[in-house]
C-alpha cells in the first residue's frame, strides 16, 4: 500500500453523445498500478484514451465506471478532490495555454498561492523549482518571450512549486522542437533520478519511451501491451501492428535479425547497437 | 518585430517613484485628478506643474516620453480649445467671419487645454512607472474591501492578469493565420472599407475559435493547479507600505488639499 501511488480499479470513461453517434467509449475497463518514484510512460497514437486516462487520475474527470485512487483517496471524494491535484500535478501539452501570470516566476507562485502557501515559503519553492527546471536566469522574463522548451520547463516548475509526489505529463513534447523535447527530457530524468517524483509520461515518440522503467500500451481504451522498454520494443512486429514505430536503432536490429545477422531484436541505443555488431 | 511588443507604456527605471506601493500610487493619482477639477485660477496650475516636473524627474523617465502619452489625445485637446475659444461669450476683440473670440474664451479655452494636458501627463506618470502586475495587484488591494458588497476584486485583476498574458500570444497569432491567409491570396490591405471589413472575416473566425480553445485549456490547467478563485488564496508578493509610501502620501494629501482649497480662499491674498 505505502508504495503504491496510483491505483486504478476497471475504469471506464465515456463521453457524451454527440449527435447520433453512440457514446464514445474513451477507457474501456482498464486496470493498473503506478508505483511510487517510477516512470512510466504511457504510449499510444491520437484517440487510444491516454489523455482521458491522465485526466481521469488528476481528478479533471471522474470514471464513469470503476475508482481511481491517488495515495490512497479516492478521485469521487469531492471533499478532496485539491489535495489529490496537489499530490499529483499535471503537465499539458501546449505550453501556451497553462502559464497564468506575465512574468516566469508569478507564474510558478500561481500554483502555491493557490494552495495557501505562506509569502516566505512560496518565494522559496519558486526559486527552487525554477533552479530544477534550470530556468532561474529567465525569473524576470515574460514568458511570450520564452522558446516553446522552456515555456513548457516553466509549467512544470509550476508544478513542481506545489511540491507533488507525482508528475503526469500529457504529451509535453508535442509542440516542441527537437531541442526543446531534449530539453524537458533532460528534466524529466532529472525530476524521477534526484528529485525522487513518480512521473507518468504520455507520449507517442518512441525514442523518449525507451527511458521508461515500464511501458503502458494503450489501444482504443485498452492495455494492449506493458513491461519495459526491452520487453516492448523487441516485439516489433505488435507494435508494428498497433500503428506505433519503434525507435529507429530497434527497428534497424531487427531488420539485421531477419536477414540472418546475429544481432538481438532487444536492441535500445545505438551504443548497444554498436557493441553487437 | 510582434514580439518586442511592451504592453501598457511601463518605463522601468529602479528610481523612488518606481518603488512607491502601486496602492500610494493609484490614490496620489486619484487625488491629482479630482484637485484638478478644483482648480479655478492659474495659480494653482502652477503648483501643478512644479508638481510635476519634480516627479518626472525624480521617477527618472525622460520628459518626451511623458508627452508621448499626449499624443492621441491631441485632436480631443485642440477640439476643447477650439470650442471653448469661439463658444464663450464676453468682451469681443476679435471677429473672424461669423466667430467671435471673447477676452474671456481666450482664457477659458486655454484653462481647459491645460487641465486636459495634465491630467492627460499625471495619469501617463502612473502607468510609466508602475508595471501592470504591480497595477493589478494594487487595483485588487484597494478593491477589496468592497468586495463585502459584493464587487469582485480578486476576478477583475484575475482577468487582467489573463488579458496582459494573452495579449502578445493573440498578436503573434493574428500574425501567424494573416500570413497563412495572405499566401492563399487573401487581401487585406485594399479596397474601400466596407470590402475591408469583410476582408476581415476569414482572420476573425480562427481567431475566435482558437481564442475559446484557449480559454478553454487555460481553465482546464488553472484548475489542475488548484485555482479555486480567491479565496484562502496568499501572493508570493505582499504589498508593504515602507517610510517612502508614507511621506508621499501624507505630502499628496497636504498638497492637494492645498491645490483644491485654492477654489475657495482668495490666494493671491495669501502670497
Amino acid at each position: 500500500m505505502s508504495d503504491e501511488m496510483i491505483r486504478i480499479e476497471n475504469v471506464s470513461y465515456e463521453y457524451d453523445s454527440y449527435g447520433d453517434n453512440k457514446a464514445l467509449i474513451a477507457v474501456d475497463n482498464v486496470s493498473m498500478t503506478v508505483n511510487k518514484g517510477e516512470y512510466l510512460v504511457i504510449l499510444g497514437h491520437n484517440g487510444s484514451g491516454k489523455s482521458t486516462l491522465a485526466k481521469l487520475i488528476n481528478g479533471l474527470l471522474i470514471p464513469t465506471r470503476g475508482d481511481v485512487f491517488v495515495n490512497g483517496i479516492n478521485t469521487k471524494d469531492a471533499d478532496r478532490i485539491w489535495e489529490i491535484r496537489e499530490i499529483a500535478g499535471m503537465v499539458f501539452q501546449n505550453p501556451d495555454n497553462q502559464l497564468v501570470a506575465t512574468i516566469v516566476e508569478e507564474d510558478v507562485a500561481f500554483g502555491p498561492e493557490n494552495l495557501g502557501v505562506p509569502p516566505e515559503e512560496i518565494r522559496r519553492r519558486v526559486d527552487k523549482a525554477l533552479e530544477i527546471v534550470e530556468m532561474t536566469e529567465y525569473k524576470k522574463h515574460a514568458p511570450h518571450l520564452l522558446s516553446g522548451g522552456q515555456k513548457q520547463r516553466v509549467a512544470i516548475a509550476g508544478i513542481l512549486a506545489m511540491k507533488p509526489e507525482c508528475i503526469i505529463l500529457d504529451e509535453p513534447t508535442a509542440m516542441l522542437d527537437p531541442i526543446g523535447r531534449k530539453e524537458i527530457m533532460k528534466t524529466l530524468r532529472r525530476l524521477n533520478d534526484e528529485e525522487k517524483k513518480t512521473i507518468i509520461h504520455i507520449t507517442h515518440h518512441m525514442d523518449e519511451a525507451v527511458e521508461a522503467d515500464r511501458i503502458i500500451v494503450m489501444e482504443k481504451g485498452k492495455i494492449v501491451m506493458e513491461g519495459s522498454p526491452r520487453e516492448i520494443f523487441s516485439q516489433v512486429e505488435k507494435i508494428k501492428k498497433l500503428g506505433l514505430d519503434v525507435p529507429q536503432v530497434t527497428e534497424l536490429a531487427y531488420e539485421l535479425n531477419k536477414e540472418g545477422f546475429n544481432v538481438p531484436c532487444n536492441i535500445l541505443t545505438i551504443e548497444e547497437l554498436v557493441d553487437a555488431l | 518585430m510582434i514580439r518586442n511588443i511592451t504592453i501598457g507604456q511601463f518605463f522601468p527605471t529602479n528610481s523612488v517613484i518606481h518603488r512607491l506601493d502601486p496602492r500610494i500610487k493609484i490614490i496620489i493619482t486619484f487625488m491629482f485628478i479630482v484637485s484638478l477639477f478644483f482648480i479655478t485660477s492659474f495659480y494653482p496650475y502652477l503648483l501643478i506643474l512644479i508638481f510635476l516636473i519634480l516627479t518626472i524627474k525624480l521617477s527618472k523617465v525622460p520628459f518626451i516620453y511623458v508627452l508621448k502619452g499626449l499624443k492621441p489625445l491631441l485632436l480631443i485637446i485642440i477640439i476643447t480649445f477650439l470650442i471653448n475659444i469661439f463658444m464663450t461669450k464676453g468682451e469681443v476683440i476679435l471677429s473672424i467671419g461669423p466667430l467671435n473670440i471673447a477676452r474671456e474664451g481666450i482664457r477659458q479655452a486655454v484653462f481647459m487645454a491645460l487641465r486636459l494636458i495634465f491630467l492627460v501627463m499625471g495619469t501617463s506618470l502612473l502607468t510609466l512607472t508602475t508595471s501592470p502586475i504591480s497595477l493589478t495587484d494594487g487595483i485588487e488591494k484597494l478593491l477589496s474591501p468592497l468586495k463585502k458588497i459584493g464587487v469582485p476584486a480578486h476576478e477583475i485583476a484575475m482577468m487582467m492578469t489573463i488579458a496582459l498574458r494573452f495579449i502578445p500570444t493573440l498578436l503573434e497569432e493574428t500574425d501567424k493565420i494573416m500570413k497563412a491567409q495572405m499566401a492563399r491570396g487573401a487581401d487585406f490591405e485594399s479596397g474601400n472599407i466596407i470590402n475591408r471589413a469583410k476582408n476581415l472575416v476569414p482572420l476573425l473566425v480562427p481567431l475566435f475559435i482558437n481564442a475559446f480553445r484557449r480559454a478553454d485549456e487555460l481553465a482546464v490547467a488553472m484548475e489542475a493547479r488548484c485555482y479555486r478563485g480567491g479565496e484562502n488564496r496568499t501572493r508570493m508578493r505582499e504589498l508593504k507600505l515602507g517610510r517612502n509610501d508614507i511621506i508621499a502620501i501624507s505630502f499628496s494629501i497636504i498638497f492637494f488639499v492645498f491645490i483644491a482649497s485654492t477654489r475657495y480662499i482668495n490666494i493671491r491674498g495669501l502670497i
